[in-house]
């Protein structure tokens, strides 16, 4: 039997309240909360108040092959409360050429190596992010390869890293 | 293998003597690895020392990076447990435990009591043979070798379990979707009810060894320390963020599989050192065997795997030979092109694994593969934490709290 998580409509309410109503979805118990990109910091610094103080994970799905969608990027901010327990699950969707989104680093330290994962791999520009480098791939890498357009064995990229000799390393 | 440069610039909130001192020609710069026994595994600091003081430090991963989420989106959802046994190898079992609770919350199983409990059972057997190896290294790299030895005795009776309930003894690859490779047999229940009479003996001696030895204390208290702000702030789980007083466990919390039917308590301390993480984990270990002593003598009867009517996992042989829904249900699950069904949608399913929260964030399209296998490990959040945590100490103490951090790099690169 799938354990219940504690419900979250109070903190669903406060952001209805603050930022107008925002589209929800359901799924195994599990609530997301839909942001539009711009609005994407506030809720989440309000959502902080509001006593989600962990930030578990960012991350990121390319639904460029994913049937019905209707924008490329769809990020995932994993949110919990380590006091009441409760789990909010906040999307933000953005879109090519250019995705970009307000970096959370400033109210979560966690975010720091989580939105650099995200933009090595998926190549999402966090404004305001202190330290965007890659995290995973070397620095000379030139693709984003989680994305659904970057093939499994990867473009040569490996044949064409420079060799370090023991004179020039 | 292409070595990366050296950073061109230290992260901008070093404290402000730190920043004075840049410019100072006196600072030494020292590449800790990628290959270097203290390390443990693959992962490389870039540390700025003014004698043998640490200035501040630069945390580099990714030398592991294999893609095992790329992998992840070719491999269909049984495949893919193959892959999770190589990320935090250290505890296998765990990390199988883990994706296909993930998998089974996405798909909507319920598991049968049996499965339930003998998962719980191997994965605190997991979390015993994680902390035996991580507090052994602390151990190791302190100087006390006897310790980690005891540690890596009792880890080889784990292994030896492992290997008489699914053939493995290391890559284990033991869950499925909606139940387990192989069901425990006998002579596994055997195995578990002997090391659970002998085991805490090892850990009496291994507590008498370490735990008031004056030069592992001198060593490791006061080394480290993460305010219990810090580590929430920094997404820290597990050991680490309960040493340093988050009373958060999962298994508590959000209590899956069997959790809810035992008696054990969540194992805090507040120093939020090096120490005060070497005890958790040892008081962890003491919770996990009574755990794994009350479940083993409760084992509930029945089908460990879901039944045929759910279509997930595979029927036995004789309901193979002898009934036609066995027969079809094989026949269905093992075509390439058939398969269960698997709904659109996504849903995060965390476990309580050695290191802190693992969990997996699933995305799934209708078909047998993943459609994004997101690997949320706890390595990457706590080795990004190292740098503040060593700022001040000494280069022998940065030994101490990456072993008591546990890093393992396979898990932190995936």
């Amino acid at each position: 039997m799938p354990h219940d998580l504690p419900a979250i409509d109070n903190v669903l309410a406060t952001v209805t309240e603050q930022f107008g109503p925002l589209e929800t979805t359901a799924f195994r118990g599990q609530t997301s909360l839909i942001v539009p990109e711009p609005q994407s910091f506030e809720v989440l610094s309000h959502l902080k108040e509001q006593g989600f103080d962990l930030l578990v994970d960012v991350s990121c799905v390319d639904y460029l092959e994913y049937r019905g969608a209707k924008q490329r990027y769809g990020l995932i901010y994993l949110l919990a409360s380590t006091t009441t327990n409760q789990r909010l699950t906040v999307r933000v969707f953005v879109d090519d050429p250019e995705p970009r989104v307000r970096s959370v680093e400033p109210l979560w330290r966690a975010a720091d190596w989580l939105e650099r994962e995200v933009w090595d791999l998926f190549g999402i520009q966090f404004t305001g992010h202190p330290d965007l480098r890659r995290l995973v791939m070397p620095e000379e890498f030139a693709a984003h390869p989680l994305r659904k357009d970057y093939p499994l064995q990867g473009r040569g990229e490996r044949h064409n890293f420079p060799v370090i000799t023991r004179d020039h390393s | 293998m292409s070595i990366a440069p050296a950073p061109r610039s230290f992260r901008s909130d070093a404290p402000a003597e730190a920043a004075a001192a840049r410019s100072e020609d006196y600072l030494w710069t020292l590449n800790f690895g990628p290959q270097h026994p203290a390390t443990h595994t693959t992962l490389r600091l870039v540390l700025k020392l003014d004698g043998e003081r640490v200035v501040d430090a630069m945390p580099e991963m990714g030398y592991l990076h294999s893609g095992f989420e790329k992998i992840g989106e070719h491999l269909t959802y049984n495949q893919y447990v193959t892959v999770t046994d190589r990320m935090n190898y250290i505890s296998p079992m765990a990390n199988n435990v883990a994706w296909h609770h993930a998998v089974e919350k996405l798909l909507g199983i319920d598991l049968t009591p049996r499965c339930r409990s003998i998962r719980t059972i191997i994965a605190e057997l997991a979390r015993i043979s994680d902390h035996l190896l991580s507090n052994g290294a602390v151990g190791l790299d302190t100087g006390a070798f006897t310790f980690f030895l005891y540690a890596f005795y009792q880890r080889e009776v784990i292994y030896d379990i492992f290997e008489t309930l699914c053939g493995a003894r290391f890559t284990n690859s033991w869950t499925r979707v909606g139940g387990v490779s192989h069901d425990f047999t006998p002579l596994v229940i055997e195995k578990i009810r002997t090391f659970v009479k002998t085991f805490p003996k090892t850990l009496d001696d291994m507590e008498r060894l370490l735990t008031r030895n004056r030069i592992f204390v001198d060593r490791t208290k006061g080394v480290g320390v993460l305010s219990k702000e810090e580590a929430i702030n920094g997404g820290a789980s597990g050991p680490v963020a309960r040493a340093s007083g988050v009373t958060r466990d999962l298994r508590k919390d959000e209590p899956y599989l069997a959790y809810e039917d035992f008696d054990f308590q969540i194992c805090c301390a507040s120093a939020g050192d090096c120490y005060a993480r070497y005890l958790v984990r040892m008081a962890e270990m003491r919770e996990s065997l009574k755990i794994v002593a009350q479940a083993i003598e409760n084992i509930p009867a029945g089908q460990v795997n879901v039944g045929i009517d759910q279509r997930t996992a595979l029927p036995t042989k004789q309901q193979v030979y002898s009934t036609i829904e066995g027969t079809i249900s094989h026949f269905e699950l093992s075509m390439s092109n058939r398969g269960f069904e698997v709904p659109c949608g996504e849903s995060y399913g965390a476990t309580e694994a050695p290191n802190g929260e693992l969990g997996f964030y699933l995305v799934g399209d209708g078909s047998d593969r993943a459609y994004r296998a997101r690997c949320r490990p706890p390595s990457v959040l706590h080795f990004a934490l190292f740098p503040q945590l060593i700022r001040g100490h000494t280069l022998s103490d940065v030994v101490a709290v990456l072993g008591s951090l546990n890093i393992i790099a396979a898990e932190l690169d995936r």
